[in-house]
């Protein structure tokens, strides 16, 4: 028997009881919705006229040029309002959280994208809102806590642990706990218990779609590789998604912050063990007992010790390939993507775009590969800034 | 003893069930075992907290002394160090209070092994649901180990109906909405939970999260409770009082007067 709730071993509910009835509810909830053809089409709206969908896939003429090899496609996800693809998925789950009758939703965020679209998605369907931020990351960010606060958010800053996003997920769950009757937790990434990795991921897959469809038409055939960051992963696997069954590399790129021998890095797949957190079991960062590590990541969307369970799966597998960037090549590759295409991506997407480059060198000029440009990069100039300054790349 | 004669037992006298909780570990290996033999003079059961650093189901004050033992550098072997040198002075039934990773990454089997050999009678894994629970029922069986499952105020009655068929010693009753952490007064909540769930359970019914007094402690006997089982009321008292005297006679104290609350 197929179990529903796994991918593979992977997966599952692991939550305290409190949270069993809400997960069940959501799960029954959006399986009746998914395919109903008035959710759809109102959704359609909204990713068209709020959202700004469908975004460009846009050909890096002068990064190509440069490189010399592979032609390098970017999926234009930086145009979603917000400046990510997070809104993607905050429109859809905040629209199913109305018609559930709830009146509040709240969201765990790190580098602040996934509350700025969860405002906006509350503001747009006037929901309560209400973000977990750490402490660490409202420092750190405090630009995205004010954009919050101006599209009516409460910002709740969180002291425990680490002070970064594994603990907003882990007050934002308390706070579900504790409000299960009017409140939905809007998770921002494929992670979290059974059905938060299968519905967030099926909210991405807009990314994927769009992507074959305008490949198809530009090129006339598939993508050789597709190339994405992996944070929880929610952006690789939308783009992932509608080609897993195709001819075509998927490469995964985490987080390598200082170096994976350093231990101060985010590459859960790359570098972890199984085990279990927040509601799944999946590839985590954690000591030989269990306790949850700390991470490190210059991209604070990134900087988390889990990843979606469907992503170990895809590992396991061997269908999808999972590799690092570090925090250096990752700002290298900002600064190129900046100055040859007057794009500047998020830290986060830098990192797929770092290793396409790499990718690029090595293959045919009539290959082509697709980067998911998940974000873009206002919010991170002062780090960029900063690193410049401090002498760790030149411009 | 296992855990459910000692219910058994108690209930024959007309006895209600105390079950004290704190953190194995807070602030060391050599004061949590004084603090539990503290706590044994009025405790039926010992139940012993094993820190994690992310611990979702639980408040400030629990993840406070999870913080204090984790910082002073507790390791999952600890746990059943502690248990050992416990049983060595006392014959009181010990459940282990623990998220599934500690368990996981450990290996079921050898976990469950350790626990039983060290002389723990049981386990509560709350973020462990039955469903999701069935190889770990299988081996707690067969090492004869007590599998506690938690029922919330929201558990639908199918899945209270499940729940009660997977628990052997008590049914721990979640009192309200929310995470541990002592509170003043019983919710609604508690109460209609127990009236629904001593209609359908098997098990004993024992209340717990936000137990601290015995105003509290009264009235879920009177409304139907078998027990109760009290946390934060004591960690907050190791996370509070500087100085080691102070912390035994706070937990004596504290212990006798709920247990006195506990008599019919
Ligand atoms: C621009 C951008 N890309 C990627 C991520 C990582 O998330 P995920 O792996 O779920 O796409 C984030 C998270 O904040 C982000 O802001």
């Amino acid at each position: 028997m197929i179990d529903m709730r796994k991918f593979g071993d992977f997966g599952g509910i692991y939550v305290p009881e409190t949270l069993m009835e809400p997960l069940i509810e959501l799960e029954k909830f959006y399986s009746e919705i998914k395919d109903d053809e008035v959710f759809n089409k109102e959704l359609e709206y909204y990713y068209r006229y709020f959202a700004g969908r469908p975004t460009p896939l846009y050909l890096a003429k002068n990064l190509t040029e440069k490189i010399g090899g592979a032609k390098i496609y970017l999926k234009r996800e930086d145009l979603v309002h917000g400046g990510a693809h997070k809104l993607n998925n905050t429109i859809a789950q905040a629209l199913l959280a109305k018609k559930m009758g709830k009146r509040r939703i709240i969201a765990e965020t790190g580098a602040g994208q996934h509350g700025t679209a969860t405002a906006m998605a509350g503001s747009l369907f006037k929901l309560k809102t209400e973000i977990y931020m750490g402490e660490e990351d409202i420092q750190r960010q405090k630009m995205n806590v004010f954009r919050m606060e101006l599209m009516g958010a409460e910002v709740h800053s969180v002291g425990s642990g680490s002070k970064t996003l594994k603990d907003a997920v882990n007050e934002a769950l308390r706070d579900w706990a504790a409000n299960v009757i009017d409140t939905h937790y809007l998770i921002g990434s494929v992670i979290g218990p059974h059905p938060y990795p299968t519905m967030v991921r099926d909210f991405q897959s807009i990314i994927g779609r769009e992507t074959r469809e305008a490949i198809i038409k530009e090129e006339g055939c598939l993508p050789d590789k597709i190339v994405a960051c992996v944070g929880g992963g929610s952006n690789a696997i939308g783009m992932f998604h509608p080609f897993l069954n195709d001819k075509v590399g998927l490469i995964g790129v985490e987080a390598g912050g200082k170096g994976l021998s350093t231990g101060k890095h985010s590459a859960s797949l790359c570098n972890g063990k199984k085990g279990v957190l927040h509601g799944a079991l999946t590839y985590l960062l954690q000591d030989d007992d269990g306790q949850i590590n700390q991470t490190s990541s210059i991209a604070a969307g990134l900087d988390y010790p889990g990843v979606g369970p469907e992503h170990s799966f895809l590992k396991d597998t061997g269908r999808v390939k999972y590799t690092t960037i570090d925090d250096k090549k990752a700002l290298e590759a900002f600064l190129i993507l900046s100055k040859e295409e007057g794009i500047i991506p998020a830290l986060e997407s830098a990192h797929a775009v770092a290793y396409a480059i790499e990718l690029a060198k090595d293959m045919a000029k009539d290959d082509n590969i697709v980067v998911c440009l998940s974000g873009r990069g206002d919010k991170d100039v002062e780090i960029v800034k900063d690193s410049i300054d401090r002498g760790v790349i030149k411009i | 003893m296992m855990v459910f004669e000692k219910i058994s037992e108690l209930k024959r006298r007309d006895e209600n069930v105390l079950v004290s909780f704190i953190v194995a570990g807070d602030p060391d290996k050599d004061r949590t075992i004084e603090y539990l033999h503290a706590l044994d003079e009025s405790s039926d059961i010992i139940e012993l907290g094993i820190p994690f650093s992310d611990p979702v189901a639980d408040g400030k004050t629990i993840q406070e002394g999870y913080v204090r033992a984790l910082k002073n550098g507790f390791k999952v072997s600890d746990i059943f160090d502690i248990v050992r040198k416990f049983r060595e002075r006392s014959d009181t039934p010990i459940v282990l209070m623990t998220y599934y990773n500690l368990v996981y990454v450990r290996g079921l089997e050898r976990f469950l092994k350790e626990a039983k050999f060290a002389g723990a009678d049981g386990l509560i894994v709350v973020d462990l649901p039955v469903e999701e629970g069935e190889e770990y029922i299988r081996y707690c069986k067969n090492f004869g180990l007590d599998t506690i499952f938690l029922i919330a105020p929201n558990t639908s009655r199918d899945r209270i109906v499940n729940i009660d068929n997977a628990t052997t010693g008590f049914i721990y009753l979640i009192s309200l909405y929310g995470t541990t952490g002592a509170k003043k007064t019983v919710s609604d909540e508690a109460f209609e939970l127990l009236k629904k769930t001593k209609s359908i359970c098997k098990n004993p019914l024992l209340v717990g999260f936000g137990i601290s007094n015995q105003e509290q402690v009264a009235s879920l006997i009177k409304a139907g409770a078998d027990g109760v089982i009290v946390g934060s009321a004591f960690v907050d008292i190791i996370g509070r009082c500087k100085d080691d005297k102070d912390v035994v006679s706070g937990l004596k104290k504290k212990a006798k007067e709920l247990k006195d609350a506990l008599y019919p």
